[in-house]
Formats: C-alpha cells, structure tokens, sequence
C-alpha cells in the first residue's frame, strides 16, 4: 500500500494538489476533482478503470499529451493539464 | 535494439512472478515485462518490500517478489507489449522507446480486466469501477469522509468496500446483481465466502456495518458535472442514494487481446489450454485470469506449472498441474455463481452512450447486426480503448461476439510500428 507518510506536491490544471509518496497521477486528478479529458461530444470525464485499460484518465503530464495518467506514478513539481 | 530470452512473461501480476521465478530458478534466460511502474498485478498493486507485511496478501508479495529478485530474471516494468513484429519476436514500447525481445517460449499472464456495463449516468466523473476505486486506492487516492456506494457483481465487491472502509470512506451500500438463492446455491454466500479471495475482507465487513444486498444493482447515476446520487432497484422498487463517488464494475473478463494476437484458441471466453498450460499457438503458455478468473492460488499454481513447463521441466510441472481441478472448479463456480441478470440488458436510455471513448449512444447502435457493423456505422468499439470497454458490454448488450485480435495490441508511437523487425522480413 501507499505510504501516507511523506507527501509529495503536484500541480493539477494550475492547482496545487498534496499526495501520499508513491500515489499515482490519476488519483492526485480525482483529488483535485478535476476531470481527467473532455469527452468527443464534450463531457467531462474521470478515471474509470485504474488500471491502463479504459483510457478516459489521459492527460498531458509534464507536457506530454494523452498519458495514462494511472500508469504514473507523481513525482515532486509535476505539472498536470487536463484538457 | 534486441534481445535473446529463453523465456518472455507477459505481465508481473502473481501469476507472471510465480513463471518466471520457476524458469529462472532452473537456469532459463527469462524476461518479465509489465506495463505497471512496479511488479505485482492488480491484487498486488502498490505493495513495497518495506510496507507489505501489513498488508492482507503482503506475505506471498514479499515471498514471491523476493525469490524473483535471487534469480538472474530480468525485469521491464513500465513497458506495454505493442505487437510481434516476426515469429519468437515481441515487441514491446515505453515512452516511444521500443525493444524486440526474441523468445523461444512465450508465458501471457495478462490477467483480466473489470467488466462493465452502460447505464444512464455511468459516463459522470465519480463512477469508477469497483475494481477500478480498489486500484485507485492502491494508488494513493484519498477517500476518507466519501460517502460511496458500491455496486454490480463478483467477488470484488465485498474487497472493494473494505478497502474503502479501510481508506476512511463510508460505505453506503454493496448491491450485488446476482440473487441469494443462486449464490447460496454456489456455496457463496457471504458466509460461506471463498477463502483466501475474501478472507480479511470478511473479517473487516464486520465492522463496516455496510449492507451487503443480493438481487439489487443500478438503474442510473445523476448529478451537475459529477455524480451526486445513486438510483438502485431491488426489481421490484427503486430507492435513491446521495453519494460522491459510485465504485461499480461487473465481475471480470480476460485480457485476451495478446492471445488472440498470438493465435491463441479461445473457447467459452477463456484460452483453451492443456494440463501444463500450452495454448493451441505452439511455445505459448496462458495462465491465471486468462483461463478462467479463479483468482490469487488459481493464478499462482498456473504460473509454476507454466514456467516449469516452459523451461522444459515437464514432469515436475506435470507433478504441480494434479492440484489444478480444484481450482478450476471454482473458478467455473463463480462465473455460474455471478452471472449478469437479464434485466442489466435494459438499463440503458436512448442516448446513454456505450461507447465512451468516441461517445457514441446506445440509440445508434442498437440495430446493428454486428459488433463490426456498429464499428463501421458508429465508430463503437473504435476509439482509443480498442473496445476493451465496450467490447464486453456490447457482447452481454446485444450477444455480438468480441474477437478483436489486431495489432498493435495498444495504441502505441507510429514510431515503433514503422520498425523493422530484428528478423529479416519479406516486405513485396
């Protein structure tokens, strides 16, 4: 399990967001409440598998567009846009 | 850039670590790749050497992970197998980086992903899958005062609400789809439940005071921008539920993506194998979730006898495969035990949508003859998950078979597409 210890700072659309050591990307988004992508028709969407299958949590992190962002894992200063 | 492996393991889940600990351990040259950031599938997700021992199951992550790291194995963790550029050859990619990794026997333990299923609603941010809240919990996510519901089928509902309970959340309630009668029927009810797959979570449900409610599921999730209350049925009367997050998924099905890639024959939805794990595709081996979702020791015991199978050890793996029957007796059991309710097939309202990822709505799919005729007329099953999502859905929707087997087996670089493979290769 995450250790809920030591934190680490990442900033989601411009929010500072506060995670455990270790969380992922995907949960640092939910806990900003933001969404993770804007749907073809314009639906906010969030994460819906956890795990790299449904891909509705893509988001540009540190610049880099449509990645999983479950798949990762937050590191100190990341910066997280979501569409 | 390549390389020679005796032996490739798709996928660091138990039953992976288990095969490839077995064939390194007898001297194979052995490469395990996983697309997560560490080792460990989903039951294992986000366990560390110097956390696990306090974790329900932490003891057989740190007896596995740990005779894994004595052998010479070599681990790829972040890397997704994209396509198999030659024969023996796997591609595999991590940030627009690729590899070909040459194999003489290929173990696929790619495990199983949660089912879903459209109902007005399910689109709204907040609904996760059941299974889906249980690895966001893993991964970090911060649940405490959420008020949540949990709902659909399997299992995994009774561990994901006490991982939530756990986490801090309250649990409102667990609605699980399938009657009593059929579970007790199964020797599953709540009571009775199977083993190792429950065991602390049993422990922990008695002090949840969630209610655990049989014969009852979703009819559909509201809210501004996120989901703000829950409408359930019992079949008989419906009831609405404020909550902030709805964790709902619908049991499990196989990621047989890579399989059928492979030529793997799939019966019944699941690969067909023989006693030592060998699919129809010659030198490859499925285990664990692939062959039937049966869970922790299912996927263990698979994962032994495949490796020393593939490492050419077929008597002691031989020897292993007379404890598989019961195992795969159970796992028919739940699948029986849980199956989707009939009434499931008529939640969905004109426009809910069952393709998520190019939003497409049930009205416009629901007098297609085909999963490939709603592909070409809807783009349903065409976007970015490849149908992992809808596939399944559309299969208990509407009965169209899922047989999608095209590479690559993820949307990957075009980059490493367009690489040649480490073979030559006739290209007229």
């Amino acid at each position: 399990m995450v250790s809920m210890s030591e934190g680490v700072s990442i900033t989601v659309n411009g929010l500072p967001v506060q995670v455990a050591e270790g969380a992922s990307v995907a949960a640092a988004i939910m806990m900003a409440r933001q969404p993770s992508r804007i749907s073809v028709h314009g639906e906010p969407r969030a994460p819906l598998c956890g795990m790299g299958i449904c891909m509705e949590c893509r988001a540009t992190v540190n610049g880099v567009p449509h990645s999983r962002s479950c798949k990762l894992t937050c590191a100190p200063g990341m910066t997280v846009v979501t569409e | 850039m390549s390389a020679r492996f005796d032996v490739v393991v798709v996928g660091a889940g138990p039953g992976g670590i288990a095969a490839a600990t077995l064939a390194a351990e007898v001297g194979r040259r052995v490469c395990l790749i996983d697309d997560n950031a560490t080792p460990g599938g989903q039951l294992w997700r986000g366990f560390r050497a110097e956390t696990a021992a306090n974790s329900l199951h932490g003891a057989g992550f740190l007896h596995w992970t740990s005779r894994l790291s004595k052998t010479t194995c070599e681990v790829c963790s972040g890397w997704q197998a994209v396509s198999l550029p030659a024969p023996g050859q796997l591609r595999i990619e991590r940030e627009g980086e690729s590899r070909d990794l040459s194999f003489e026997r290929l173990i696929v333990a790619t495990g199983a992903r949660e089912r879903f299923l459209p109902f007005p609603g399910w689109t709204l941010p907040g609904v996760t899958g059941a299974g889906g809240m249980q690895a966001l919990l893993k991964a970090g996510l911060d649940a405490r005062g959420k008020r949540v519901v949990v709902a659909g089928s399997g299992p995994l509902l009774l561990a994901v609400a006490a991982g939530l309970a756990h986490a801090g959340a309250r649990v409102l309630g667990i609605h699980e789809q399938a009657p009593l009668a059929r579970l007790a029927g199964f020797g599953l009810t709540l009571a009775a439940y199977p083993g190792k797959l429950v065991e602390g979570a049993r422990y922990r449900l008695q002090t949840l005071r969630a209610p655990y409610r049989t014969g009852s599921w979703v009819v559909r999730a509201e809210g501004r921008e996120r989901v703000e209350r829950v409408t359930l049925t019992d079949g008989r009367k419906q009831w609405t539920t404020d909550c902030d997050w709805l964790a709902c998924g619908f049991h499990l099905t196989p990621n047989l993506e890579l399989p059928r890639l492979l030529g793997c024959r799939v019966a019944d939805g699941y690969v067909a194998v023989d006693a030592l794990r060998q699919s129809s595709a010659p030198g490859v081996f499925c285990i664990g979730e692939l062959t039937g979702i049966g869970g922790l020791d299912k996927a263990l015991l698979e994962g032994q006898i495949a490796g020393l199978a593939a490492a050419g050890r077929a008597a002691q793996a031989q020897a292993l495969a007379g404890r598989l029957p019961r195992f795969l007796r159970f796992a028919e059991r739940l699948d029986r035990a849980f199956a989707l309710r009939p009434e499931l097939r008529a939640l969905c309202e004109p426009q809910t949508l069952v393709c998520r990822c190019e939003d497409v709505a049930y009205s416009a799919v629901k007098d297609c003859a085909s999963r490939r005729e709603a592909k070409l007329h809807t783009r349903c099953g065409m976007g970015a998950c490849q149908g992992r999502v809808c596939g399944a859905a559309t299969e208990f929707l509407f009965g169209w078979e899922n047989t999608g087997g095209r590479p690559p087996v993820f949307p990957t670089q075009v980059s490493t597409l367009a690489a040649a493979a480490g073979t030559p290769e006739s290209h007229d």
